[in-house]
C-alpha cells in the first residue's frame, strides 16, 4: 500500500512538472556552437543566456519561464538544415540563430514555411532582400555597414587604392561586393581581390598577394580566427597596411588572437562591448562575471535579442502569437526607456532590417578604443 | 621576381614542419610498421600543453614548452607505444590504424570538451618583422622556422647515423630478427623511435600553431598533410619524407598564389594519385617486396 502511495504520489509530481514545463515559452538557438565560426555562435549564445537566466529571475515573460533549446549546426548548411528541422519540430515561439550566413540561407525556407519569427546573427546583404516576412537582424547587413566604412577610407585615410582580402562564403561575397560598389561610386581603386577559404589556416601566400599589390589600405573581411590569422601572417611578413574592416576585423576574439598585430586596425564596428554607453558597459560587466570572457559583438546579438523578444511580446502584443509578433516587428523601435536591457534605440524596417547607432574604432595596446560615435540612418 | 622567392620561402617553412611530422609517419613505419592517424592531433595536442603550463601554472612560455615537451614524449611516446600500439599491433596493422583514428578522435573531442571549440591565442617562437635579403623581404618568423626544422632534421640524421643508438635503431627498422642475433634491445630501439616522434610533433605544434592559432581541429589537415608529404616522398625513407614535406609546403603556397586558394587543398591530393599511379613507392622510396 505504502508502495502504491510512493508511486502515485510521484507519478502526480511528474505530471505537475509536465505540466509546469508545458508553459514554458520556448526558444530555440539554431547556431554555430562548434565548426570554422564557433567563436560568434558562442558569444550569441552567451548573449542568450544571459539574457533568459536575467528574465527568467525576474518572472519570465507573460509570466512564463523561458525554455531555451540549444542546437549546434556545426557551421554546416546541411547540418543547420536538419537541426532547424528538430527545432521547428520543438514548437519554438522565436527560433534564434544562425550567425553564419550560410546557414541563414540554408534554414530560413522551413521557418518561413513554419511561420515563426526569427532574430538571426547573419549579416550576408542579401538576407533582408529575399521575401522572408519572419525574418528579422540582430545586426546590421552589409549594405549598411560597407557604405559608413567606404567614407572613412576616403575621407579620413585619404586611400585612392585598396587591396581587399575575403572569406568565400555568403558573408564574404556579400560584403565583398557591396564594398566594391561604395569603393567603385568614391572612385577608390581595388588592386588587389584576394579570396580565401572559410577555416582556412595558412594566409602566407594570400599575403604576399597583398604586398605585390602595394596598396593605400588593405581590407580584410573575414570571419574572427581568420582575420586573427591574416593580421598575424600580415605583421609577420611585414605588411605595414593600414588595415581597415568591418565589426569582425575588430572584434573582442580577434584582437585576443591576434595579439599585437591587431593593434592599429580601424574600422566600422555595428555594435561593441568598449561603446561609450553605460548600458552596454553594465551588459559587458555582467557578461564577464556570468561567462568569465568579455563578449564581442555577437554576444550583444544574442542578449538584446532575447530582450527584444520579450519587449514585443509583453508590450506590444499582450500574448504569445508568432504572426502578430512578425507583424509588430516590422516598423518597430525600441527605446532604451522603454526596454533598458536593449541596450540602444534599435529599429527594424519593413524587410527586417536594423537600424541603430554605429562606431568607428582602432585597437590600440590590444584595446578597442571607439574615435566616432556615428548616428542611426533614419535620423 | 620577389613574390617568387617570398613564396618560395614561405612554402620551405611550411613545408619543413609538414617534414617533421612526415618524418615521424616514416621512422614508426620503418620500426614498428605502425601507420598513426593520430598524428596530426599528436600536433595539436602539445600547444594545449603549452597553453596549459601558461594558464594553469603561471608558467612563461618557455618553460612551458619544456614541460610540454616532457609530457608530450611520456603520453604520446612511451604511454601511447605501451597501452595502444604494443597491444593492439599483434592483431595486425590494420587494427591498429583503426584505434589510431579512433584516438584521433578521442583527442580532438577531450581538447573541444576541456578547452572549447574556439581558436586560442599562442605565442610566437620569435616577434614578427621582415628581414631584407638582396632588396627581398622575408618573414624573419619564416626563416626561424626553416632554420629550426633544418636543424632538427639534421640533428636526427647524425643520430641515426652517427651515434651506436641511432644505428641499432636503423638495424631493428632494417631487420629486426638479425639485430636481435647481434644482441641489440629492438623493443628498446622501438621505443627510442616513439619517443623521438613525440618529440618531433611537439617541435612541428610549437612552430605551427602561431600560425594556425591553438584548435581542436588543427591535426586534421596536418596529419593529412603530413600523411600525403610521407606517401609522395617515400613511406619507407626518412629524405625521403622530409623531399615530401617542403615540396609539399611549396607547391600549396605556389597553388593558392597563382592557381586558386579555392583549390589548393585539392592539389596535394592530385599529387597523391599521380605519386601512387606512377611511382607508388614514393619520390626517394625503395620498392619494397614481401612474402605472401
Amino acid at each position: 500500500m505504502g508502495r502504491l502511495r510512493f508511486g502515485l504520489a510521484l507519478s502526480a509530481l511528474m505530471l505537475l512538472l509536465g505540466h509546469a514545463s508545458a508553459e514554458d515559452v520556448k526558444l530555440a538557438y539554431v547556431g554555430e556552437i562548434s565548426g570554422s565560426i564557433a567563436v560568434s555562435g558562442g558569444n550569441f549564445r552567451d548573449g542568450i543566456i544571459l539574457a533568459v537566466e536575467e528574465i527568467n529571475a525576474a518572472g519570465g515573460i507573460l509570466k512564463q519561464k523561458i525554455a531555451l533549446s540549444q542546437l549546434d549546426t556545426q557551421t554546416n548548411p546541411g547540418v543547420a538544415r536538419a537541426q532547424m528541422q528538430k527545432a521547428i519540430d520543438g514548437d519554438p515561439y522565436v527560433v534564434l540563430g544562425p550567425i553564419f550566413s550560410g546557414n541563414v540561407k540554408a534554414t530560413m525556407p522551413l521557418l518561413q514555411q513554419a511561420e515563426i519569427p526569427h532574430l538571426i546573427g547573419g549579416e550576408a546583404a542579401e538576407l533582408t532582400n529575399l521575401g522572408d516576412r519572419y525574418l528579422f537582424r540582430t545586426s546590421f547587413g552589409q549594405q549598411i555597414g560597407m557604405p559608413k566604412i567606404s567614407n572613412y577610407i576616403r575621407d579620413e585615410l585619404k586611400a585612392k587604392t585598396i587591396a581587399l582580402i575575403w572569406v568565400n562564403n555568403d558573408f564574404g561575397k556579400g560584403g565583398r561586393d557591396n564594398l566594391i560598389k561604395q569603393l567603385a561610386a568614391r572612385n577608390i581603386k581595388l588592386v588587389a581581390d584576394v579570396s580565401t577559404e572559410s577555416g582556412q589556416v595558412d594566409f602566407a601566400a594570400d599575403v604576399v598577394k597583398l604586398k605585390a599589390a602595394n596598396a593605400d589600405a588593405v581590407f580584410v573581411y573575414s570571419n574572427e580566427e581568420e582575420c586573427a590569422r591574416i593580421m598575424r601572417e600580415a605583421r609577420k611578413q611585414g605588411l605595414k597596411g593600414p588595415f581597415v574592416g568591418d565589426t569582425t576585423l575588430l572584434s573582442q576574439k580577434t584582437i585576443e588572437l591576434a595579439g599585437d598585430a591587431a593593434n592599429g586596425v580601424r574600422g566600422h564596428v555595428g555594435l561593441t562591448a568598449d561603446a561609450p554607453i553605460p548600458a552596454v558597459a553594465e551588459f559587458s560587466t555582467k557578461f564577464q562575471k556570468r561567462f568569465n570572457y568579455k563578449p564581442d559583438h555577437n554576444g550583444i546579438k544574442g542578449y538584446t535579442a532575447v530582450y527584444a523578444i520579450r519587449y514585443v511580446t509583453e508590450k506590444r502584443l499582450g500574448k504569445f502569437d508568432r504572426k502578430a509578433f512578425a507583424q509588430a516587428m516590422h516598423g518597430l523601435t525600441i527605446s532604451p526607456k522603454d526596454e533598458p536591457a536593449i541596450l540602444m534605440e534599435t529599429t527594424w524596417d519593413d524587410v527586417g532590417e536594423i537600424d541603430r547607432i554605429s562606431f568607428l574604432a582602432e585597437v590600440v595596446n590590444g584595446q578597442q578604443k571607439i574615435i566616432q560615435v556615428l548616428p542611426k540612418l533614419g535620423k | 621576381m620577389a613574390d617568387v622567392v617570398q613564396l618560395l620561402v614561405a612554402g620551405l617553412a611550411t613545408g619543413a614542419i609538414y617534414a617533421l611530422v612526415a618524418i615521424g609517419f616514416t621512422l614508426l613505419w620503418q620500426t614498428s610498421q605502425t601507420i598513426n592517424f593520430a598524428q596530426g592531433e599528436f600536433v595539436m595536442l602539445p600547444a594545449f600543453f603549452v597553453l596549459i603550463g601558461m594558464s594553469h601554472f603561471g608558467l612563461s612560455f618557455w618553460p612551458s614548452v619544456a614541460l610540454a615537451a616532457v609530457v608530450s614524449v611520456v603520453v604520446l611516446g612511451l604511454l601511447f607505444k605501451r597501452l595502444m600500439v604494443d597491444p593492439v599491433i599483434r592483431h595486425g596493422v590494420l587494427p591498429l590504424v583503426i584505434a589510431t583514428i579512433g584516438l584521433a578522435i578521442f583527442f580532438k573531442e577531450v581538447v573541444r570538451e576541456f578547452y572549447g571549440a574556439d581558436a586560442q591565442p599562442f605565442p610566437p617562437v620569435v616577434a614578427a618583422g621582415d628581414m631584407t635579403v638582396l632588396g627581398i623581404a622575408f618573414a624573419v618568423q619564416s626563416l626561424v622556422v626553416l632554420a629550426i626544422s633544418i636543424v632538427a632534421v639534421v640533428a636526427l640524421q647524425l643520430f641515426l647515423n652517427g651515434t651506436r643508438t641511432g644505428r641499432c635503431m636503423q638495424a631493428s627498422a632494417q631487420n629486426p630478427t638479425v639485430a636481435r642475433l647481434l644482441g641489440i634491445p629492438v623493443e628498446r630501439m622501438i621505443l627510442y623511435t616513439f619517443l623521438i616522434n613525440a618529440a618531433l610533433v611537439t617541435l612541428a605544434s610549437i612552430l605551427i600553431t602561431p600560425i594556425y592559432l591553438a584548435k581542436f581541429t588543427n591535426g586534421e589537415w596536418l596529419g593529412l598533410y603530413a600523411f600525403i608529404a610521407a606517401i609522395v616522398g617515400g613511406f619507407n625513407q626518412v629524405r625521403g619524407a622530409i623531399v615530401g614535406g617542403l615540396l609539399l609546403g611549396v607547391i600549396d603556397n605556389f597553388a593558392a598564389a597563382y592557381l586558386s586558394s579555392q583549390y589548393r587543398m585539392a592539389i596535394p591530393l592530385l599529387i597523391l594519385i599521380v605519386v601512387i599511379l606512377f611511382r607508388p613507392q614514393g619520390l626517394l622510396g625503395r620498392i619494397e617486396e614481401r612474402t605472401v
